[in-house]
Order: C-alpha cells, then sequence, then structure tokens
C-alpha cells in the first residue's frame, strides 16, 4: 500500500506544480448521465436503488468530470486544470488477473481555447511518469480520426468504414485487409497503401511517410500530428512512437489519442486523448483533452523495469 | 502445421535445425530470435502477457479465444483448414432432433465458437465441451453434431460422419502482443515481412 500511495502522490504533486487542482465526483453515478455523455462507453457495473433508479459505479473519470466542468466551474474563467486520483470500476472477464476495482489517477485540460490541449497533456504525462521512476516509458501517439478519414478518402462507404474501425481495434489486421479486398471495392494497390498506413509505427518520421500522396483526410490527420509533436518537442525530449492504427475504447475521442507502454509489461499502463465532443454533449463548447496512468499497472512496471525481458 | 512452420523459418533465412531433432528443450535461440514451443490454444495466453512478443498459431484458436488482446499482423497461409459443423452420414438433415425437437446437442473443443454459430443463426443448441477427439459423439449418442477442425475430411469421413454447414477457414497467423507491437515496431516489422515474403 505504501508504495501505490508514493506513487499516487508523486502524481499529484507533480501535477500540482503545473497548476493542475484536484477534484473527486461521485463514485455511483447515474447510469442515464454515464450514457448521455458517451452512448455505449463500455462495460459498468449497474444496480437500482430503493426508488427503482439505475445507478452505475464509475468506469472511467474522464465523463464525470467533463461534466463537472460543463456544469459546474462557468463561473471560474477558463482554462480549467483539473486532475484526480481515485479508484473506478470495470467489469473483467474470469480468471484473468484483472482488477474489477483499479486506481487511476491523471488529469484533464478543458477549455483552453485555441491553445492546442495535447502538447501540454502529453508534457504533463511525461513529467509524471519521470515523477514515478518511469522515465523509459514510451508514449504512443494515434488519431482517433485518421482511420475514418484514411478510408473516406479512398472512397469507403461510412457503414463499411465503421465496421473497419472495429477490426483494427480488436487487432484483426489480417481480417481488415480482406474486408476491405472484398467489400470495399478497391483496387489491390488501395488496399495495400491503406494497410501499410494503418501499420505505420515509429518516430516522426512515420508523418512524412504517410503524407506522400495522402489524400484530404489523412493530411489533416497528419497536419494535426505534426503540430502537437512540434509543440511537444519544445519542451521534453520524448519517448514518443507515433502509431498511425492505434485506437482507443472509449468512442468519445476526436483527435489524439494517447497510450503508455512500459517495455516490461505487455499491456498498457495508462492512456488519454483529446475528447471535445463529450464536453459538448454537456453543453460547453471547448477543446478538452487529458490522461489516465493505471497506478497497479505502474507499480508492476516499477517492480518489473529494472529486470527487463 | 508445426513442419510448414518451420519451413517457413527457413525460407525467411533462420536455420531450424535445432527445433527439428529429439531435443526436449522448449527453448531455442534462432539467430536474433529466441523460439519457445508451447500448445498452439497456449500461444494467445503467452503473446497477451507479454511473455512472448511474438507468437505463431491457428486462427480457429484466435476465434475462440476473442477476448484475448493481441495484434494479428500476417497470414502466414499454412495449415489450411475449415471449422465446420458434422453430423452422421447418411441422416436427411442436419440432425433429426433439431427438425423434430428444436434444439440438438453439440460436441465440440470449441464452445465459443459453436455457441456463437447457433446463436447468431438463432438455433437452439446445447454445447458439450470435449477435450479429445469428437468424431465418437455422435455414433455413440452423445451429441447430434459436432464442430470440428477439418483439413481433407478424411477422420470425418472414416467415422461415418458428414461435414453439413462451414464456420470459416482458418490458417496459422503470426501475432503480436500489443506493447510490443509498438514498442520494437521495427524488428516486428521486419520478421513479419521476411515471413510473408517466405510464405507468398
Amino acid at each position: 500500500m505504501r508504495e501505490l500511495r508514493r506513487i499516487e502522490s508523486a502524481l499529484l504533486e507533480t501535477f500540482a506544480e503545473r497548476g493542475y487542482g484536484e477534484v473527486r465526483t461521485p463514485m455511483i453515478e447515474y447510469a442515464d448521465v454515464l450514457d448521455e455523455g458517451s452512448p455505449g462507453s463500455g462495460d459498468a457495473y449497474r444496480f437500482l436503488d430503493d426508488g427503482g433508479e439505475l445507478l452505475a459505479l464509475r468506469n472511467d473519470m474522464t465523463i464525470p468530470i467533463a461534466r463537472l466542468a460543463a456544469t459546474r466551474l462557468q463561473a471560474v474563467p477558463p482554462p480549467w486544470r483539473l486532475c484526480y486520483s481515485v479508484n473506478s470500476f470495470r467489469p473483467v472477464a474470469a480468471r484473468r488477473g484483472e482488477l474489477r476495482e483499479f486506481g487511476q489517477t491523471g488529469i484533464e485540460l478543458i477549455g483552453s481555447g485555441d491553445d492546442e490541449p495535447v502538447a501540454e497533456v502529453i508534457q504533463v504525462l511525461e513529467a509524471g511518469l519521470a515523477s514515478v521512476g518511469l522515465g523509459q516509458a514510451v508514449i504512443g501517439l494515434g488519431d482517433s480520426e485518421l482511420v475514418r478519414g484514411l478510408l473516406a478518402d479512398e472512397g469507403v462507404e461510412p457503414g463499411l468504414a465503421a465496421r473497419a474501425g472495429r477490426m483494427l481495434a480488436a487487432g484483426e489486421l489480417v481480417g481488415l485487409e480482406s474486408l476491405l479486398e472484398k467489400e470495399g471495392s478497391l483496387d489491390r494497390q488501395a488496399v495495400e497503401s491503406i494497410m501499410s498506413t494503418l501499420r505505420l509505427r515509429g518516430g516522426p518520421e512515420v508523418l512524412e511517410e504517410a503524407g506522400e500522396g495522402a489524400g484530404p483526410g489523412l493530411e489533416r490527420v497528419i497536419q494535426r500530428l505534426r503540430e502537437t509533436i512540434e509543440r511537444v518537442r519544445g519542451g521534453v525530449d520524448l519517448n514518443l512512437v507515433i502509431d498511425l492504427g492505434l485506437t482507443r475504447d472509449q468512442p468519445y475521442y476526436s483527435g489524439a489519442i494517447l497510450e503508455v507502454y512500459e517495455p516490461s509489461v505487455g499491456r498498457t499502463i495508462g492512456g488519454g486523448g483529446r475528447y471535445d465532443g463529450l464536453v459538448s454533449a454537456f453543453g460547453l463548447d471547448s477543446s478538452a483533452a487529458g490522461f489516465s496512468l493505471y497506478v497497479e499497472g505502474m507499480h508492476a512496471a516499477q517492480l518489473d523495469g529494472g529486470r527487463g525481458r | 502445421m508445426m513442419l510448414e512452420i518451420l519451413a517457413l523459418l527457413d525460407g525467411a533465412g533462420y536455420d531450424t535445425q535445432g527445433l527439428r531433432g529429439e531435443s526436449r528443450s522448449l527453448v531455442f535461440e534462432l539467430g536474433d530470435l529466441t523460439v519457445i514451443t508451447v500448445r498452439p490454444h497456449d500461444v494467445p495466453t503467452y503473446v497477451e502477457a507479454g511473455a512472448a512478443d511474438l507468437g505463431i498459431t491457428g486462427k480457429d484458436v484466435l476465434v475462440e479465444q476473442r477476448d484475448r488482446r493481441v495484434v494479428e499482423l500476417l497470414d502466414l497461409g499454412v495449415g489450411q483448414c475449415r471449422m465446420v459443423v458434422a453430423t452422421r452420414a447418411g441422416d436427411e438433415g442436419p440432425s433429426e432432433h433439431e427438425r423434430r425437437l428444436g434444439m440438438m446437442r453439440v460436441a465440440t473443443k470449441y464452445p465459443r465458437v459453436a455457441t456463437e454459430f447457433f446463436e447468431s443463426q438463432g438455433r437452439q443448441v446445447e454445447i458439450v465441451e470435449i477435450k479429445g477427439s469428437l468424431e465418437l459423439a455422435p455414433s455413440v449418442g452423445l451429441a447430434d453434431a459436432i464442430v470440428d477442425l477439418v483439413a481433407t475430411g478424411r477422420t470425418l469421413k472414416e467415422n461415418g460422419l458428414e461435414e453439413r454447414e462451414e464456420i470459416f477457414s482458418s490458417s496459422a497467423r503470426l501475432v503480436a502482443n500489443e506493447v510490443s507491437y509498438r514498442v520494437r515496431a521495427g524488428e516486428a516489422d521486419r520478421l513479419a515481412d521476411r515471413l510473408a515474403e517466405a510464405s507468398s
């Protein structure tokens, strides 16, 4: 427990130094509220109260904080820099060693106006990882709108593009290729070019590679990623992997998405991204971005990190 | 399938002599690779946990263990087979029980594949999970049908069974751990490219 506390307090201290104020929201929410912010935003433990209201244990902090900012912080001038360290709850598959209750510590940056929020979020993430001794962790950066833009450029109809997006999210690259081949009415060359774009991972050079001959949908996303990276690099030296095929499970992301990897742990230890659409669902027209680090995952990474594989 | 995969690794420029011998060892050094040998059904477990960066197993295993998070990189083209529904040869329909009682009993090593297939068609079945040979189940009355993997169909025939429906076709796949796929992207892609070339 002492180690877990140390992780949380080191992170909160780092966030506080950068002007992030800690907030807390209820563990129990109306299920409607979570769904309103983001329909189908994943599984949650749902139950009824005595009055027959459907409640849910929070499975994530981004939706509650988006609502908090949109409904209660209007008297304070933006931008709102908020952080948290709480436990959340997710149903898990049986016998898989996954946690039903897990700690997450993170930030949300909402209402930064014209200033693109993702670069600052990445810088805080980097500082946070360093503060818990995980400076070697790798940050994956992608864009939730890349697949859609790329497929629209090639004339793939939206229904098929949505199915393709789901296959990509499931890691089924082989199935995705044959889906596009069979149902996309694309020639072999177009399918190959889509697949090789989605498989691009690496340093900033992958953006140059993807940019060659890119259509307007892809070009827009690449330009956005390029700007983010330029702004981040002004501040810190990063272990950044740009991954053009990156996806996140949460449906509310609308722009950059982030994941955090520690090579000795086989799973991601954090994630985040940009979610303007979510705050607008609660009536606030604003930019918004953030990340969340999984406390138990970071603890495992600290234990295994030195060992290598 | 093992021999076909070793041939692919040979084609990709690795010397697989060590893996072909009588050795009882489960770990082999193969040039820049460390190879571990495990059962096909265990491959997603090892890869998801990051105990192995990459793995090779059948699509049938990946479909059955769909909740394991791995990245499927490449169809290696070898180990071709099909997941099918089979019943006793000579019976008229898929199953007399299904026709008359509205439900049948299905024996399988792939409970998830079988359940999802029949559910997707709105057919009511009872799934009986069997670990060993399935071919016996219909003839001794344990089940009306089986869901199993067939390559040539010879085993079915010799046990008096007949293929009725195909669920999907399978072959060997190269899979990656989702963290290794990003953190060791260059190495993963290099091996995938070499194997793709060897398999084409």
